[in-house]
């Protein structure tokens, strides 16, 4: 118990644990769609491809999420067009184009004159992050979030079954832009807790779990934003216990659920002795 | 009866170049069923979009009696999406539930008679994906049945399908026609075709429109189809074969 509340004591690990739970309530949901429209390459693009407005946000003295709007609306432009050219071909154009701002963001980054630290920005930093920086990351989750739930018929819709949605009541080009500016959102949104690269795992990993345990919707969905929150928690207790990085440990958090949601399903698999899917 | 369906000098396509499909009219009366005939690219998935009001370029009159249901090939559904059969039946009222409301509880009632009706009340709870071909072709059907609507267009409803559902599907399709829908199923079995009430053979442009008698001639066929329509033997209609290996 003592374990578990020592580090509560501290304001900024109070903080911290409520940014990564709501952060963590958004992402997995939001994981579970990313995965069911097939865009599990886009979301590791947007947020590796961020990172030149995070170090030009921390050159500038400005606020990292605005650092990260920037950069996410940068990298949705640029993968949008290098995909588009046919010498490429789609993925090939998004591989190229994330590969170049991310050179670009660590040229930024190593130059002699940035002073900050850029380990924060690749790897995030949920106790050093500041204030104003967590509260919009709070609210841009949380909306996110709202988002998801408003449009969730839509987005089933869409994602099941293309051809008849439109006779069902839903666009699906439109599902899917919502769900980019949502997954926009939340990259922003995570960009100064989980830094440019680890905040896919916070993404994927409770979904991929989620996926793997129920074969119904509304239940991935509430078990993804369930392990996406314990993830959170659970990956910074063990950085405070252990002394490691959070970010790090959130992300490792969350693959480890990852990989018992994967033992759970597959020995259930085998006692009911059906196919694991 | 009024039509269900009226036509008139259809033209249309996806913008940038040819129209996908022109000069094509007819009418659908309450309580039948026709059969779309054509080679692939001939325009019957752009006919049905251009009835769904989805085509991005259309000209002539589309005039269908409310909201079409469309009943896509099983095949397209996605086989790994987590939902049971009784949830894609839900679907079918969607579009009139709004987004804070939980499905109306008549709703989940006429989608659990729709699934009975179909003869799929037991696998309700079924993943729909571990469903059979056919199976999945009678709860996109029930998903139809949810939505009310009056004209149902079907695409390729047997292909795919084992002989005890192609035979389950057919019924269903003679009963819902019996209840008044009009029925629109592009097909590519010409046999088939001959047992509904009227057909309309497409192959970019409208080759015929009329009773599968009339209709279903030789030339007609060979108009419709070009190169895939091989002819055995000779007879008026008898020993026609598609080789859909002739592209």
């Amino acid at each position: 118990m003592e374990w578990l509340l020592d580090p509560l004591r501290s304001e900024l690990v109070r903080r911290a644990l409520a940014e990564l739970v709501v952060l963590g309530c958004a992402c997995g949901p939001l994981g579970v769609w990313v995965l069911l429209y097939r865009q599990a390459f886009a979301a590791e693009s947007l947020s590796h491809g961020m990172l030149p407005g995070l170090v030009v946000a921390a050159l500038a003295g400005a606020p990292l999420v605005l650092g990260a709007a920037g950069g996410v609306a940068a990298a949705a432009v640029a993968v949008a067009l290098a995909g588009r050219d046919p010498r490429l071909g789609p993925d090939v154009g998004v591989a190229v184009g994330v590969g170049a701002l991310f050179g670009a963001g660590s040229l930024l980054a190593l130059a002699p004159e940035t002073p900050p630290r850029l380990e924060a920005l690749l790897f995030g930093d949920p106790l050093g992050a500041s204030p104003r920086d967590l509260l919009a990351g709070a609210a841009l989750a949380a909306a996110a979030l709202a988002v998801l739930v408003a449009l969730h018929r839509r987005l089933a819709l869409a994602a099941f079954d293309r051809a008849a949605a439109g006779s069902l009541g839903a666009r699906p080009r439109r599902a899917e832009l919502a769900l980019l500016g949502v997954l926009g959102a939340t990259t922003v949104a995570a960009a100064p807790i989980l830094g440019s690269l680890l905040l896919v795992a916070l993404v994927l990993a409770p979904a991929a779990a989620a996926l793997a345990l129920t074969r119904r919707l509304e239940r991935a969905l509430a078990l993804a934003a369930a392990l996406g929150a314990l993830a959170g928690a659970t990956g910074l207790l063990a950085s405070y216990h252990l002394a490691v990085a959070t970010g790090a440990s959130v992300a490792l958090a969350a693959v480890a659920l990852l990989a018992l949601a994967l033992v759970a399903a597959s020995t259930a698999g085998r006692v009911r002795g059906a196919p694991n899917r | 009866m009024s039509a269900l369906v009226r036509v008139a000098g259809l033209a249309g396509g996806y913008g940038g170049g040819e129209d996908a499909v022109h000069g094509v009219g007819f009418e659908v009366a309450p309580g039948r069923i026709v059969a779309v005939l054509g080679p692939n690219g001939g325009g019957k998935t752009t006919l049905f979009r251009a009835l769904l009001g989805e085509l991005p370029v259309r000209r002539g009159t589309v005039e269908v009696a409310g909201r079409p249901a469309y009943v896509p090939q099983t095949e397209r559904a996605r086989l790994d999406f987590p939902v049971a059969a009784l949830d894609v039946v839900l679907m079918g009222a969607y579009a009139r539930t709004p987004w804070y409301r939980r499905i109306a509880a008549a709703d989940r009632a006429r989608a659990a008679a729709a699934l009975e009706r179909v003869g799929l009340a037991d696998r309700a709870r079924s993943h729909f994906g571990s469903l059979s071909g056919g199976q999945r072709q009678r709860v996109l059907i029930a998903r139809a049945l949810l939505q009310d609507a009056r004209v149902l267009l079907l695409d390729e409803p047997l292909s795919g399908v084992d002989a005890v559902s192609a035979v389950a599907v057919d019924a269903l399709l003679r009963d819902l026609r019996e209840e008044g829908r009009a029925l629109l199923v592009a097909t590519h079995d010409v046999a088939l075709a001959r047992g509904y009430d009227d057909v309309l053979c497409l192959n970019r442009e409208q080759v015929a429109f009329g009773a599968p008698g009339a209709v279903l001639s030789v030339d007609v066929l060979r108009r419709t189809y070009g190169a895939e329509l091989v002819v055995l033997g000779a007879g008026a209609g008898a020993g026609i074969r598609l080789d859909h290996h002739a592209h």
